[in-house]
């Protein structure tokens, strides 16, 4: 099964897929079987067939790649154009019934922003006719920890505070599928911590985690299984410590602006993060092996040698690149 | 088939929105008219042809479009719908519920101005009051259920509504014989034709027709809205 859920289409990437437990957790999986979605000549997601197993996974590709209508597929709010698509064995279109097991964190932010953080949640749990809706209520709060802030308006919440309490009224069924939309989108490093946390807290408790990303970075915590989506198909899929170390040990290429250029090359040229210099028009391009020591010691040569740094940009960092790098490795 | 959650949630997004200012507007219009033409009017044939026709094709069907195109088509256009929609409620529940707030606050803000307003013109002693109300009631009803099903169907509800209220309810249902069979308007002033007796009504619908049939399009409209609802996709990929 996790063989069949990395082959065909992609590529394995750390060429050991089986490093997920098979069958864990047993009907509580996600599973694509050949899934394809289109919208009239448009094709959003091409032929994709994963299982995903109890633990965390990120859906992680470029903006308009497919990764949102993966999850809208399986959460039930879009119809699959071909495939088979099932969640604890049942097929999740125009089946509100499977929402008992299964929770939906979308990525808009709109909720009834009139009520307080409390009420939201315990509405949520009401509609889930819980038994006691205020205590399964307070105990999703809590996991979120936004039992301080519970009783304001989630008009006067931040962002970060909205996704939290979104995500409590997807936790608030104990669910076991958790499908989570850009989660980290406008969160502040801290706040994406602390959701790493508690999605790695939920995912120990047997839970089935997906979330989308489209910024690497914002994963760099993430302990778990990724899948890598590209122009609406599965490009790679493995742990993701494997396809991080081929992230960082890639060769990024720097766009340097400063008040000189010349001076700031040749100081460049003899470092040993550096593997290469080249004066263009528009600054000096400055390839590096290694990204860490490069920024570090860009920062002090300037201050050496009292060079004015005004700009230095990543010219590789659009994740098209990175994903074209991960395909090609 | 109703779900206490859904309807308070409704009641307390609809009302809060600033759009709620709206609904008292033709209300406290028809009921302005009213204390007016009571007070300057000789003759006393107004109230039926003023309440009948500006009432039941105007104020009530503008009050219900408002409301019957926001309960729901407000959520689908701001996304929050989707929260309601990840849970195990049935689709029916939720179209139910919000069609009974719809039609609720129609009746607050239409048929009750509407028995207002002929209580004015007319004293507590008339049947036209009476009548009035109950047509506005049952109009109230149709009404919503047909906008809550417009709003799941098209972005666009409020600019199809009207075009609707226009041309086939202003319009079609007052000069082609028959289209009256498939008119909200009608089915009220039907009502309110049984109770008062008043010809400046201008019911066309026998009341056996106009319930039977108002019944049958209520459902309908609730039947395909809930379809609709069990299908419903969130658009593309968010870019």
């Amino acid at each position: 099964m996790a063989a069949e859920a990395s082959g065909r289409n992609g590529m394995s990437v750390n060429g050991s897929p089986g490093g997920r437990p098979p069958g864990a957790g047993g009907g509580s999986a996600i599973e694509l079987r050949q899934v394809s979605r289109w919208y009239g000549n448009v094709v959003a997601v091409n032929d994709i067939t994963m299982t995903i197993g109890p633990g965390v996974t990120g859906l992680l590709g470029p903006n308009g790649a497919g990764k949102s209508t993966i999850l809208h597929l399986i959460a039930g709010f879009l119809e699959p154009s071909r495939g088979e698509l099932t969640v604890a064995g049942q097929p999740s279109w125009r089946n509100p019934a499977l929402f008992a097991r299964l929770g939906f964190v979308p990525e808009r932010d709109a909720v009834y922003s009139f009520l307080t953080g409390a009420e939201f949640v315990t509405a949520t749990a009401r509609l889930h006719k819980l038994a006691d809706p205020e205590r399964a209520a307070g105990r999703a709060i809590e996991m979120v920890e936004m039992t301080e802030a519970s009783d304001r308006r989630i008009a006067t919440y931040s962002k970060g505070m909205r996704q939290r309490v979104k995500v409590a009224a997807a936790l608030v069924h104990d669910p076991e599928v958790l499908l989570l939309d850009e989660p980290f989108n406008g969160m502040d490093p801290r706040q994406r911590l602390h959701m790493m946390d508690l999605l790695h807290a939920q995912a120990g408790q047997g839970r089935v985690i997906l979330f989308s990303s489209h910024i690497l970075e914002e994963v760099e915590r993430l302990s778990g299984t990724i899948q890598v989506i590209v122009g609406g198909r599965l490009a790679a899929s493995g742990d993701f410590r494997a396809i991080r170390r081929l992230m960082t040990s890639r060769p990024h290429v720097f766009l340097v602006r400063s008040s000189d250029d010349r001076l700031l090359g040749s100081a460049l040229i003899g470092r040993p993060a550096v593997s290469g210099v080249e004066l263009t028009a528009r600054g000096l391009q400055v390839r590096t092996s290694d990204y860490g020591a490069f920024t570090r010691e860009i920062a002090a040569l300037t201050r050496q040698q009292g060079i004015r740094l005004r700009e230095l940009l990543p010219a590789d960092e659009s994740l098209e690149s990175v994903f074209a790098y991960l395909l090609a490795s | 088939m109703l779900n206490p959650v859904i309807i308070s949630l409704t009641f307390r997004a609809t009302m809060g929105r600033k759009r709620a200012l709206l609904f008292a507007i033709p209300a406290i219009i028809l009921i302005a008219i009213s204390a007016l033409l009571t007070a300057v009017a000789s003759s006393g044939s107004w109230p039926p042809e003023f309440l009948g026709q500006f009432g039941f094709s105007v104020v009530l069907p503008l009050t219900a479009l408002i409301i019957g195109t926001s309960v729901l088509g407000a959520e689908i256009d701001d996304g929050s719908v989707v929260h309601l929609l990840a849970t195990p409620v049935s689709r029916a529940q939720v179209v139910v519920s919000k069609f009974v707030v719809a039609a609720v606050l129609t009746i607050v803000f239409a048929a009750v101005p509407e028995y207002l307003a002929a209580l004015i013109a007319k004293g507590p002693a008339s049947d036209l009051a009476l009548g009035l109300a109950a047509g506005a009631l049952a109009a109230s009803v149709v009404y919503n259920a047909i906008f809550v099903l417009l709003s799941v169907l098209t972005s666009r509800a409020i600019a199809v509504g009207l075009l609707y209220l226009l041309v086939w309810e202003g319009l079609l249902a007052n000069l082609v014989p028959g289209v009256g069979l498939l008119s909200a308007g009608q089915y009220g002033l039907s009502v309110a034709n049984s109770i008062a007796h008043n010809s400046q009504l201008h019911a066309h619908v026998g009341i056996g027709t106009a319930l039977v049939m108002g019944a049958l399009v209520t459902v309908v409209s609730l039947v395909l809205c809930t379809r609709r609802l069990a299908a419903f996709s969130i658009k593309g990929d968010a870019a």
